[in-house]
């Protein structure tokens, strides 16, 4: 018997362990009652486990969901900051586009309330070159721009167009040494000539050391160079200095003080008045494009602005030229060119010229706008050529 | 001669003797029911796997004593039990069964190869579904659709999640 438990211990262990939870199952079958003694023991073990692992999971919970949300956050904080940067450049443009507003506003008045004919224009670029002060403009000569036109903004000049192509031209800025232009001061009437020293400022020169000027005072243009119409502000004089025979005058150009970017073509000048002064009407006398423009000869000349003995000398030998079959601009090289003196039959009654008919030779606009006559061109003053070569 | 030392013997063969600590035991033990009561709470399908009863296997085939498989399997469905709405005994008597069968089965196999860890899983998981499904439709007179097809896909599951849950117990094992 015993051989025979030993041999058996194991399933007999098993059966027996099976018996008695067969008596509690009976039990509780059978009465309906439930052993509430072991529920109690398991509950006690395990729900204190439970509730631990229940904290644990909502404090994890709440911290990955804090996590997910500080993500979102840095996420949403990265997507503001792309914003406010978004926005930044944005508004610099707005402010860019609000700038370039009123000063196409200001242009727009300037152009409006101005005798002169003008077209307004934008700098599209800079000459290249490490000594340039040449800008080309947005404008050609689609637009009616010719060579030699001055450039201006309501603040100043600004240059002077020095080669037309057919969308856009290039600008000769006053800075540049090359640059000349007939001036006036404001106060002594004193006149010079205004060229571009390659730096910041000006010079204006053939002022003689007698000659009162003011630091301070302001410099216009008066006209004489045929390029820029009079009255034109063209800067202050920032120093002056004696010199051996004439005066060293520096002026800080008005007209490329507050930058450019949108700038106005003359291309019918008309003089203006200088401050303080009285005269005839300014608006009456126009400018013609300076000589030496390619479409100079093809543009239709009206009588009205025919001013000056050049243009009235020119106009003469363009009539002989035709009188005498010839076609300026299309002779070839050694042909033999037409007679300037000679007297088509129908002139010989007549003047010599036609001008000759006509009343003196008029005064320089500057004179007939109303300058005082202690302001009167000096030859020296301005090349009777154009001020710029 | 202790007829216990044939048995010795023959499981020597296929695997070192092995222990658990009693606390890692306990742990275990406890930890799986949590699971089986806790989880489904927020994961429904984890109701389907009894963790319980693989730790049942686990720590019998360890064990390699019928009757210690014996005693861990009642105790742990009873645990089962006191945590459920049936009334004690039911996974109990379950239980029982398999650990002592485990136990008892560990003395002839190798149950530390993959392959027989997985199938001693499988055929457990059928028998502890087997003897549940009898308890209650024998003694407490249920009615209880039987689904061969879900239990089997429930044992295969068992199996993978046995071969799994094996090797992390198995570094909490010491060796003789």
């Amino acid at each position: 018997m015993e051989l025979l438990f030993g041999r058996y211990r194991h399933i007999a262990v098993m059966l027996a362990v099976i018996f008695a939870q067969l008596l509690l199952l009976a039990y509780q079958v059978k009465t309906g009652e439930d052993v509430r003694l072991i529920r109690i023991w398991a509950v006690s073990a395990v729900t204190p486990l439970a509730r631990l692992l229940d904290r644990v999971r909502t404090g994890g919970e709440r911290m990955i969901e804090r996590y997910i949300r500080l993500s979102g956050a840095a996420e949403e904080n990265r997507q503001l900051r792309s914003e406010v940067d978004r926005l930044r450049l944005e508004n610099r443009r707005l402010h860019r586009e609000l700038a370039s507003l009123r000063r196409s506003e200001i242009l727009g008045e300037f152009q409006s309330r101005h005798p002169s004919r003008t077209l307004p224009a934008r700098v599209i670029a800079a000459s290249s070159g490490p000594a340039a002060r040449a800008l080309f403009l947005d404008r050609g000569s689609a637009d009616g721009v010719r060579k030699g036109m001055a450039v201006i903004t309501p603040d100043g000049v600004v240059g002077r167009v020095i080669a037309v192509y057919p969308t856009a031209s290039q600008v000769l800025v006053i800075t540049d040494p090359s640059f000349a232009a007939g001036v006036i001061s404001e106060i002594h009437r004193v006149e010079g000539t205004l060229r571009g020293t390659g730096q910041k400022f000006c010079r204006v020169e053939y002022l003689q050391n007698e000659e009162p000027v003011e630091r301070g005072e302001w410099f216009y243009t008066s006209g004489e160079d045929l390029v820029f119409p009079r009255g034109l502000p063209v800067g202050r004089v920032r120093s002056v200095a004696p010199g051996k025979t004439f005066q060293e005058v520096l002026i800080e150009p008005s007209g490329l003080a507050r930058g450019l970017e949108e700038v106005l073509i003359v291309l019918e000048g008309v003089h203006q008045s200088l401050p303080g002064e009285t005269g005839a009407a300014p608006s009456e006398l126009y400018l013609l494009a300076p000589p030496g423009a390619t479409a100079a000869p093809e543009a239709p000349v009206a009588e009205g602005i025919r001013s000056t003995d050049a243009d009235r000398l020119r106009e003469h030998y363009r009539r002989l030229g035709e009188l005498q079959g010839h076609v300026f601009g299309q002779a070839t090289p050694g042909s033999r060119p037409p007679d300037f003196n000679w007297r088509p039959p129908s002139q010989t009654e007549r003047p010599a010229t036609p001008g000759a008919s006509a009343p003196p030779p008029a005064a320089p606009p500057a004179l007939q706008s109303g300058a005082p006559s202690g302001s009167a061109p000096r030859p020296h003053a301005t090349p009777p050529h154009g001020p710029a070569r | 001669m202790d007829p216990l030392a044939d048995d010795y013997t023959v499981g020597r063969r296929h695997a070192r003797l092995s222990k658990i600590r009693p606390w890692v035991l306990a742990a275990v033990s406890i930890l799986t029911v949590l699971f089986q009561v806790y989880v489904p709470l927020f994961f429904e399908p984890a109701a389907a796997v009894d963790l319980p009863l693989l730790a049942v296997i686990y720590l019998a085939v360890l064990r390699r004593r019928p009757v210690a498989g014996t005693f861990i399997g009642a105790g742990l469905g009873l645990l089962q039990d006191s945590l459920s709405r049936h009334p004690l005994g039911m996974f109990g008597i379950a239980k029982t069964v398999v650990g002592y069968a485990a136990a008892s089965l560990s003395l002839r196999v190798d149950a530390d190869r993959t392959l027989v860890r997985f199938l001693l899983v499988v055929v457990f998981f059928l028998l502890h579904q087997a003897c549940y499904w009898a308890l209650r439709v024998l003694l407490l007179g249920e009615f209880l659709a039987a689904d061969p097809a879900q239990t089997l896909v429930l044992a295969t599951v068992s199996g993978a999640l046995g071969i799994a849950g094996f090797s992390l117990l198995d570094k909490l094992r010491k060796e003789d």
